[in-house]
């Protein structure tokens, strides 16, 4: 009788499996055939991709993927193309996307080789370094000031293998809580049941900007990993990927990334409440990034 | 396979070094889902029984308390309880054990959590179990044992308990069957319990219909013990006259 359960369970995976196989028709053709494009969001990825007072998606990462948008409608000659928003952790943006749930998802996912494996990526719009969020006062200078304490990352992202590894490879004795979303990570911080929060950059000053008291909080260390943000598509899918790649790029090159970019790190972020200010000017790297847009995975950073 | 499952990456070193693989994953986390359980299990059995015998004596306050338990914790979604516990409860400690609780291991602050959780949830359903057990058997026979001359105590200890608690065994085995799979929930506070590794496993390897499987496998090797064990339980406890018996 159990052996009879599994194997049932398995022709259920089975089927779903199947399923997700049947979609991969091509992107363009599938939305053209609904007449939806179907974008994946985060619901807490300041100030990439996350909701505003009014319960919209907004962001610079969702400034990219409307930029794109506009382009398939362009492209498919569609001006009534619907947009459709679904909310995406780390741990399911991968299934999601494959299973044919969501076509496009911009938010803030690095591009590395062990996922171009499940997925495409578009040309990079954004490039981070992993780093620490911690109190001004907790005399974390750099990662190896972490021995022995408690650190928070975000489950399924870079940090967290990066961190687990460090903590492997250097016997620091890290205890390493990997939390589910940067919202809660943050929240571990600033109720101090972690003494810094390893992440990439951007999203930490993102993080900072959301408390109450940002200016006792400093992102501190040496980078340990540059990693470029793209958005992603289904593997093979070539014409859909050309079409990304050149909307990203016009969109780099023709000044409206810049400008899009001092609307969410440098000024006071309207769309939410306590306008929250990023304070985050424009790395060396992203401006070697809108000088020459490109889908590499592999950043070197300026500073190595 | 026709599917495409290939379960091979199993058996490789995990990507952060650890000296572990993705299968050793897997069995921390199926050590953990049995820790929780059992853990939460002892104290779901010892409060439910407490509570269960206090519905049933014939005083207001008491009664009254234990009913007040079960419409608290049974009313209130599991998810919502840990999250309690694991954030709002630490708020009302004094700063000092605060601080002591914040500097343990994140993840052994997690199980604790997760026990005490789990436990006082089923502790309810357990409660209301060992309640209808007692007032399943005949009234006469608790008149019968005061009439004999043993005090209430005496004649829950002697009379009642003894059958009520054979009575209550099948419901009793769900509900330990339910700790295991209610276990899962932890994994939103954080601890690396089954779900938690499978949701690990499909963050590093990509693999998730094969990590799903294998949990699910997993859950169900850990349900199926627990249905054989009580069912010998059962066998052994068996009164004639009653439930199950001959």
């Amino acid at each position: 009788m159990t052996l009879s359960k599994i194997a049932l369970a398995m022709c259920c995976v089975g089927l779903m499996a199947g399923a997700a196989q049947a979609q991969e028709a091509g992107t363009l053709k599938k939305i053209k055939d609904t007449g939806v494009i179907a974008l994946g969001n985060r619901e807490s990825s300041v100030p990439f991709s996350f909701y505003d007072n009014q319960h919209n998606v907004v962001g610079y990462a969702n400034d990219v993927a409307q930029a794109i948008v506009a382009e398939v409608k362009k492209e498919l000659k569609m001006p009534n193309l619907k947009v459709t928003q679904t909310p995406i952790t780390s741990q399911n943006r991968i299934p999601l996307l494959t299973n044919g749930t969501i076509d496009l998802e911009c938010g803030s996912t690095t591009n590395n080789a062990e996922r171009q494996k499940q997925a495409a990526f578009s040309n990079t719009f954004f490039v981070i370094g992993t780093r620490l969020l911690t109190k001004n006062d907790s005399g974390v200078k750099d990662f190896a000031d972490l021995k022995g304490k408690n650190v928070v990352t975000t489950a399924g992202t870079t940090s967290e293998r990066l961190l687990r590894k460090m903590n492997q490879d250097e016997k620091m004795g890290m205890n390493i809580i990997s939390a589910k979303d940067h919202g809660e990570a943050a929240n571990m911080l600033h109720i101090g049941r972690a003494v810094a929060f390893m992440m990439d950059d951007a999203l930490l000053a993102g993080e900072r900007a959301k408390f109450k008291d940002p200016k006792d909080y400093s992102i501190v260390g040496k980078p340990q990993s540059y990693e470029a943000y793209g958005c992603m598509l289904r593997k093979d899918d070539p014409a859909f990927k050309k079409l990304v790649d050149k909307a990203v790029a016009d969109y780099q090159k023709s000044g409206q990334a810049q400008k899009d970019y001092a609307k969410w790190f440098q000024q006071p972020i309207k769309a939410i409440s306590g306008e929250p200010n990023m304070d985050f000017p424009p790395s060396a790297e992203m401006a070697a990034l809108w000088k020459a847009p490109n889908d590499n995975a592999d950043v070197q950073g300026a500073a190595k | 396979m026709a599917l495409g499952l290939d379960f091979s990456f199993f058996f490789q070193p995990v990507a952060t070094g650890e000296n572990t693989t993705y299968f050793g994953w897997v069995l921390s986390g199926l050590k953990l889902t049995l820790e929780v359980g059992l853990g939460g299990w002892i104290i779901a059995l010892i409060v439910g029984s407490v509570l269960g015998v206090m519905r049933t004596i014939p005083n207001k306050w008491i009664s009254g308390f234990a009913a007040a338990y079960v419409e608290l914790f049974r009313n209130i979604p599991l998810l919502v309880q840990l999250f309690f516990w694991y954030y709002v409860a630490p708020d009302f400690l004094p700063e000092s054990i605060r601080q002591w609780l914040f500097s343990l291991n994140p993840s052994n602050v997690s199980l604790l959590t997760g026990v005490i959780g789990l436990g006082l949830f089923t502790a309810a359903r357990v409660c209301e179990q060992v309640r209808s057990g007692i007032n399943s058997l005949p009234k006469g026979q608790k008149n019968a044992g005061l009439a004999m001359g043993l005090t209430l105590p005496q004649t829950y200890r002697f009379v009642l308990l003894p059958v009520a608690f054979r009575v209550v065994i099948p419901p009793i085995t769900s509900e330990f069957v339910n700790i295991f799979k209610n276990s899962a929930v932890i994994s939103t506070v954080n601890l690396l319990e089954l779900t938690g590794q499978g949701k690990q496993l499909i963050d590093y390897t990509a693999h998730s219909y094969e990590s799903f499987i294998v949990v699910t496998i997993a859950y169900m090797i850990i349900n199926v013990a627990v249905l054989v064990l009580m069912r010998f339980i059962e066998a052994k406890t068996r009164l004639p006259g009653y439930i199950g018996g001959k």
